[in-house]
Parts: C-alpha cells; sequence; structure tokens
C-alpha cells in the first residue's frame, strides 16, 4: 500500500448523538480516520461501542430523530458526505459507497425477487436498461458465488440460505462498482464454515476489484486474517490505531490488550479458561471527560479520571488514546 | 395457488350446508306464521292449501330439502333463465317472502342496487382515503397530521353511525339544507339534474360510511406501514441510494399492503350487509333495510335467505382474502 496516497474516505471529529427520552447518548465522540484506496480498515470493540452508528452516519443511515450528527466532516472524494445535499449523498450511496449489514435474514425485501433487488441500483445510478442491467446482476451473482445465476434472478430471498443471502447483499453492495465497500459485522449472525467462505469472498473479490474496505467485527481474530490496518473502538471512542502487525505485536491500549487475550491463541500461551474483560461498557449520557475505560482498567490512575486522553503517536500509523504506557508500565511521557 | 382455491372451493360446501342447517332450525324454532300477515277473513280451508302449497306442512327435514333445492338450483336457474331469455324452472315452486308473496329473489334484486351505490361507494371511498392518510400518518409518526389523524380515527371509530349520521343531517339538511335528509330510492338519473340530485343525497350516507371505513381501515395500513419502516431492508434500499419515494411507496408499502388488503377483502360482505343502521337513518332502501323490516314482519324466509346470502359472502371473502395474501406474499405457497 503506498502510503501517500490520499484517502479515498476521510472522517474527522466525528460526534453522533442520539436523542432519547432518558436524555442524550452520546454514541459517537470525536472519531477521526480515513482510508487509503484499496486498503482493508478492520475496526474492533465490544458490542455497543458505536462501530455501527459511526459507519452508518457516514452516508446518512442513521434515522433522524432520534439521531444527531452534530459536528465533523466526512470528506468522501473532496466533498463533505455531512453537509452536501441529500441527492448528492443518494448519488454516492449504493454506487460509490456499498454496505453490507450485519443479518443477512432481514436486510433483503422478502416481497422483490432477488433479480430486481440487485438491478435497482443498477439501473438507478449506472442507467442501465432492464436487460443489461439483468446482464450484470448475473455477472455479479456469478462473481459471488451464487451458481445457477441467471435462474436465481426470478428467486425471493426466503429461497436462499443466510450464507446466500449474505452473497446477495455482496453482490448488491457491489453493483456499480465502489470505491469504498463498508462491511458491518457481515459475518456475525453467519455459522462458523460459512463466516470463513463469507470471509474467502471478500479478500478474493477485493483482490479482483481493488476497492477500499471497512470490515467492522467484535473478533479480532478475524481481522488478523484480512486487515492491513486495524481501528479499536471504545465507548464511542478510537482508543487506538494501527497496522495489523503491529497491533498484534505491541498493543498499547489495555483494551487493546485485553481484547487480545480473549482471542485464543494469540498473545502467546492458549488460556485455560476465555478470557472476558470483567466490568461493563460505559454508559454513554454525557460527553466523554474521563477515560472511558478507566473502571474496568488494571492500570488507572488518578489522571485518568480527571481528563480524558487524546491521541497520541506512538509509532509508525499507530497510536494510542491513554495514559499508561506498556513499556514502562507507568505514565506515559508525551 | 389454483389447487388450493379449488380445495378451499371444495370445503366450502360442507361449511356452507351446515351453516344453512343451523340458519334454518334457529328460524324454525322461532315463532312466526307463514299466514300471519294473511288478513283474518280469509277461511280456514284456504289457509291450509296456501300452507300446503309453500310446503310448510311437511316434516322439518323435507322442508329443509326443499328449501335447499329452491335455494341451490331453483333460484340460480332462474337468475341464468332471466339473464340468458330461456325459462329453465317452469312453474317450480320459488322462494316466497311471506310479507310481500313475492318471490325473495326478485326483492333482493330490487334492493341490492341501492345498497351498492351507497354503502358499495363508501368502501372505496373510506379506502381511497384511508390507504394515503395511514401511508403518510406512519411516514411522518407523531407529525401534527398524525396527531390530527389519529384523533379523527378515533372519532369515526367510536362514534356510532347513528350519530354521526343524525349530526349530519342536522347541520347539512335542517340548518344548512345543503343536502336532502331522506334518501330517495325512486330516483332515476336520466339527466344532469337527476345526477346531480343523486350525487347530493348520497353525500351524507357516504361521508358517515366512509369516515367509519377510513378510520378502521387507515390504522390498519399506519400500523403495518410503521411495522415495516422498522425493518432492515428499508435500511438496504436507503444504503442503495433509494429515492424517499422509492423506499416508502414501492419497498414499505408493497410489504404493508399484504395485511391491509386482507383486511380490506374481509370488510366487503359488509357491504351486502348493508351497514343496517346507516340505511335506517338515511331512509336507503337497501338491503340492510330490507331484513330489519323482514324480521319485524317474521318473513321467515326473506330472513333466511339474507342471512345465508351474508353467510355465503362472508366464506368466499375470506377464501378470496386467504388467496390475495397468497399472491402478494411470495414467502406463502399454499400447495
Ligand atoms: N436508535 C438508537 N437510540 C438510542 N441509542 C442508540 C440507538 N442506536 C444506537 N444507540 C447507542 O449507540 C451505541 C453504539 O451502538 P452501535 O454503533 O450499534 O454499537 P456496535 O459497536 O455494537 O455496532 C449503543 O451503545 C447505543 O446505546
Ligand atoms: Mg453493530
Amino acid at each position: 500500500m503506498p502510503d501517500g496516497a490520499l484517502p479515498v474516505l476521510d472522517v474527522k471529529g466525528l460526534k453522533v448523538v442520539f436523542k432519547t427520552r432518558g436524555g442524550e447518548v452520546h454514541a459517537v465522540n470525536s472519531v477521526s480516520f480515513d482510508l487509503k484506496p484499496g486498503e482493508l480498515l478492520g475496526v474492533v470493540g465490544e458490542s455497543g461501542s458505536g462501530k455501527s452508528v459511526t459507519m452508518m452516519s457516514l452516508i446518512g443511515l442513521l434515522p433522524s430523530p432520534p439521531a444527531d450528527v452534530r459536528e465533523g466532516q466526512v470528506l468522501f472524494d473532496g466533498q463533505d458526505l455531512l453537509t452536501c445535499t441529500p441527492d448528492t449523498l443518494r448519488s454516492i450511496r449504493g454506487a460509490r459507497i456499498g454496505f453490507i449489514f450485519q443479518d443477512p435474514m432481514t436486510s433483503l425485501n422478502p416481497v422483490f425477487n432477488v433479480g430486481f433487488q440487485i438491478m435497482e441500483p443498477l439501473r438507478k445510478h449506472m442507467k442501465l436498461s432492464k436487460a443489461k442491467a439483468a446482464d450484470r446482476a448475473v455477472e455479479l451473482l456469478e462473481l459471488v458465488g451464487i451458481p445457477d445465476a441467471r435462474r436465481r434472478l426470478d428467486d425471493y430471498p426466503h429461497q436462499f440460505s443466510g450464507g446466500m443471502r449474505q452473497r446477495v447483499m455482496i453482490a448488491i453492495a457491489l453493483a456499480c462498482d465502489p470505491q469504498v465497500l463498508i462491511a458491518d459485522e457481515p459475518t456475525t449472525a453467519l455459522d462458523v464454515t460459512i463466516q470463513a467462505q463469507i470471509l474467502e469472498l471478500v479478500r478474493d473479490l477485493r483482490r479482483k476489484l481493488g476497492m477500499a474496505i471497512v470490515w467492522i467485527t467484535h473478533d479480532l481474530g478475524v481481522i488478523a486474517g484480512i486487515a492491513d490496518r486495524v481501528m479499536v473502538m471504545y465507548g464511542g471512542q478510537v482508543v487506538e490505531q494501527s497496522p495489523v502487525k503491529d497491533l498484534f505485536r505491541n498493543p498499547q491500549h489495555p483494551y487493546t490488550r485485553a481484547l487480545l487475550k480473549t482471542v485464543p491463541g494469540v498473545l502467546g500461551e492458549r488460556p485455560e479458561k476465555l478470557n472476558v474483560i470483567e466490568g461493563q461498557p460505559p454508559i454513554l449520557m454525557a460527553a466523554p471527560s474521563a477515560c472511558a475505560f478507566r473502571d474496568r482498567c488494571a492500570f488507572a490512575m488518578p489522571r485518568c479520571a480527571k481528563e480524558n486522553p487524546a491521541r497520541v503517536q506512538v509509532g509508525a500509523g499507530h497510536d494510542v488514546a491513554c495514559f499508561w504506557d506498556p513499556a514502562t508500565n507507568g505514565p506515559r511521557n508525551a | 395457488m389454483f389447487t388450493y382455491t379449488i380445495r378451499r372451493l371444495v370445503l366450502a360446501i360442507p361449511v356452507l350446508l351446515l351453516i344453512s342447517l343451523i340458519i334454518f332450525a334457529l328460524l324454525k324454532f322461532a315463532p312466526g306464521d307463514p299466514m300471519a300477515q294473511v288478513p283474518m277473513t280469509v277461511p280456514p280451508e284456504v289457509k291450509a292449501k296456501m300452507r300446503a302449497a309453500l310446503g310448510a306442512d311437511q316434516p322439518l327435514i323435507v322442508q329443509y330439502l326443499l328449501w335447499l333445492k329452491q335455494f341451490f338450483i331453483i333460484e340460480p336457474l332462474h337468475i341464468l333463465g332471466t339473464m340468458t331469455g330461456y325459462d329453465l324452472v317452469g312453474n317450480a315452486q320459488r322462494v316466497i317472502s311471506w310479507q310481500t308473496r313475492s318471490p325473495v329473489a326478485d326483492i333482493i334484486a330490487q334492493r341490492m342496487p341501492q345498497t351498492l351505490t351507497v354503502v358499495g361507494m363508501s368502501y372505496v371511498v373510506g379506502v381511497l382515503i384511508a390507504l394515503p392518510i395511514g401511508i403518510v400518518s406512519a411516514y411522518k409518526q407523531y407529525s401534527w397530521f398524525d396527531q390530527i389523524g389519529t384523533f379523527v380515527s378515533m372519532i369515526g371509530f367510536s362514534v356510532p353511525t347513528f350519530f354521526t349520521g343524525v349530526m349530519l343531517i342536522l347541520i347539512f339538511s335542517v340548518y344548512l339544507g345543503w343536502f336532502p335528509s331522506i334518501y330517495d330510492t325512486t330516483l332515476v338519473v336520466d339527466s344532469w339534474p337527476h345526477f346531480w340530485l343523486q350525487v347530493r343525497q348520497m353525500v351524507m350516507p357516504v361521508a358517515v360510511l366512509a369516515l367509519y371505513n377510513a378510520a378502521q381501515i387507515s390504522r390498519f395500513m399506519r400500523a403495518s406501514m410503521l411495522d415495516n419502516l422498522q425493518q432492515d431492508y428499508v435500511r438496504t434500499a436507503r444504503a442503495k441510494g433509494m429515492t424517499e419515494q422509492v423506499v416508502v411507496l414501492k419497498h414499505v408499502l408493497r410489504n404493508s399492503l399484504i395485511p391491509v388488503v386482507t383486511v380490506i377483502a374481509l370488510g366487503v360482505p359488509q357491504i351486502f350487509g348493508g351497514a343496517i343502521i346507516t340505511e335506517q337513518v338515511f331512509k336507503v332502501n337497501g338491503l340492510g333495510a330490507l331484513l330489519i323490516n323482514a324480521i319485524y314482519a317474521d318473513d321467515l324466509p326473506m330472513v333466511q335467505t339474507l342471512t345465508f346470502i351474508f353467510a355465503i359472502l362472508i366464506v368466499i371473502f375470506n377464501l378470496i382474502a386467504d388467496v390475495l395474501y397468497g399472491i402478494l406474499d411470495p414467502r406463502i405457497r399454499y400447495d
């Protein structure tokens, strides 16, 4: 990957708040990251850490109300997706940025056949005729490994298995040759063998098509195999970001280290029992004024309760938001 | 789907026979005499002969079979005969109204148009206004439009039609004098002024019933839309870059209509029931009024026939609703 390449996607200081009856939920706080062309960025974090909300807010998929994208910039091809017109955003969604969701069982419309659902973006964005769109849909289904593609265009989602439906979703997301593919836990709802197949498929498609991918997962084991770079999220913030090798070799944030311990076979010895991170994820009823992880952190210092740590550079392309330094097991001097 | 429909139709036969038996038995044990409307001056021997002609002196089971034969064979043949111009039944005994002494089927045929124009029209109008209201209320949930819609539906739903009917008569006929308060069934629409008169006399009864129907159906539509708007496939459609119009009016609406269409189909037999109360309020001389008068006059053949026709319609529209469901929802395979 050329390090100097301009990012296709550049997110700066993103903040998303949900207005609920119980008050405001600060789901995403000052999240910044970028995505280089052709790169695969893994996003990890436990459930509720704001991964989905972050990615959906990029292309305006959050229902508003209750969601309110308060601050930030999402630069895609020189345009800020947060301030552009709804029409511009729609012309980018599904055409230049594709999205795959977690649950393939419910993500397809049950009353339209699969052919129609794949052809919809083709006809809208690429202005293909019905026949051309059908040909392209067949191509796409073959690309994602669905046998007997031409005949299956007329089938409805319920006639496909979960894994096959996820392949259809991938075909839809890739229909218009997007520069960016965002995959939100695309294998979480599938069983293990199917997971491996989908993973293999995406790796293969990436080699063929060369789009940049954001791959959301709560499973670091998956990331190790496919990502170039990893972003770790906790409590609606990015707590560590690093090239994948570096992250596994030299994790900095206590949360990242804890996550790595939950992956069997990573970080030295295989644990007797499955490791879990003790404690509860934070409740985000206010903008963070202290470290969100401190209650569960073995290395918490008085400073962690007073100040929210900013991300600091610790290596080439590696940054972390923490006051503790694993090298010295003391405060980080920066 | 076809074999399913045939199977259901075949299954409907025993169901209808059972219903017919129950209706027959219930009405037989109700008090009432075919000769009740015959003047006292007619001598008893003549009455006995009239009774025999009607088959009223036969054992119950024979009477039942006779009625079945009249209902299922003679009357349909007669209708067919009038349509084709051939005499198919000769002078076989038809189902005769005790009250008017003329065939029940002829009277029903006379009354049917009134009911269909007024009540049928109100159903169509009700559905046509209910669907858009339901769609918009759901899409703009809790907006002022939705709040007003909820309020109006609650009124339409909970205030009985005889009350809204009388209110409308008071306001628009008595005070404002815009519309006639009594529906003139003898009006023949043969000129523009008569057409205009017909429209004016239909406005209030149609409005009352349409409000009632729309209240129900718009609530259904709204609930169904709300259900579907939260589904994951809606997010997928948006992620594909579809416009809100396509997302709502194609993806969501197509799914939401499935249960609503079946509810609409199930409501159709009520049209023939003639919205009994509204017909009374506006003096519409339709099937509802016919049934009520027949009940008051102990006209058992008429009551029996009307009740049974309603039963048949309910069974048929249940079937239609199921078949529609199967057509609209690809996940449902009956065969
Ligand atoms: N519709 C909503 N209303 C209120 N809060 C929400 C809503 N959707 C998400 N959130 C909040 O956003 C936080 C992040 O959610 P999400 O991004 O889905 O997490 P994940 O990392 O598992 O994808 C959650 O903890 C939740 O409290
Ligand atoms: Mg998620």
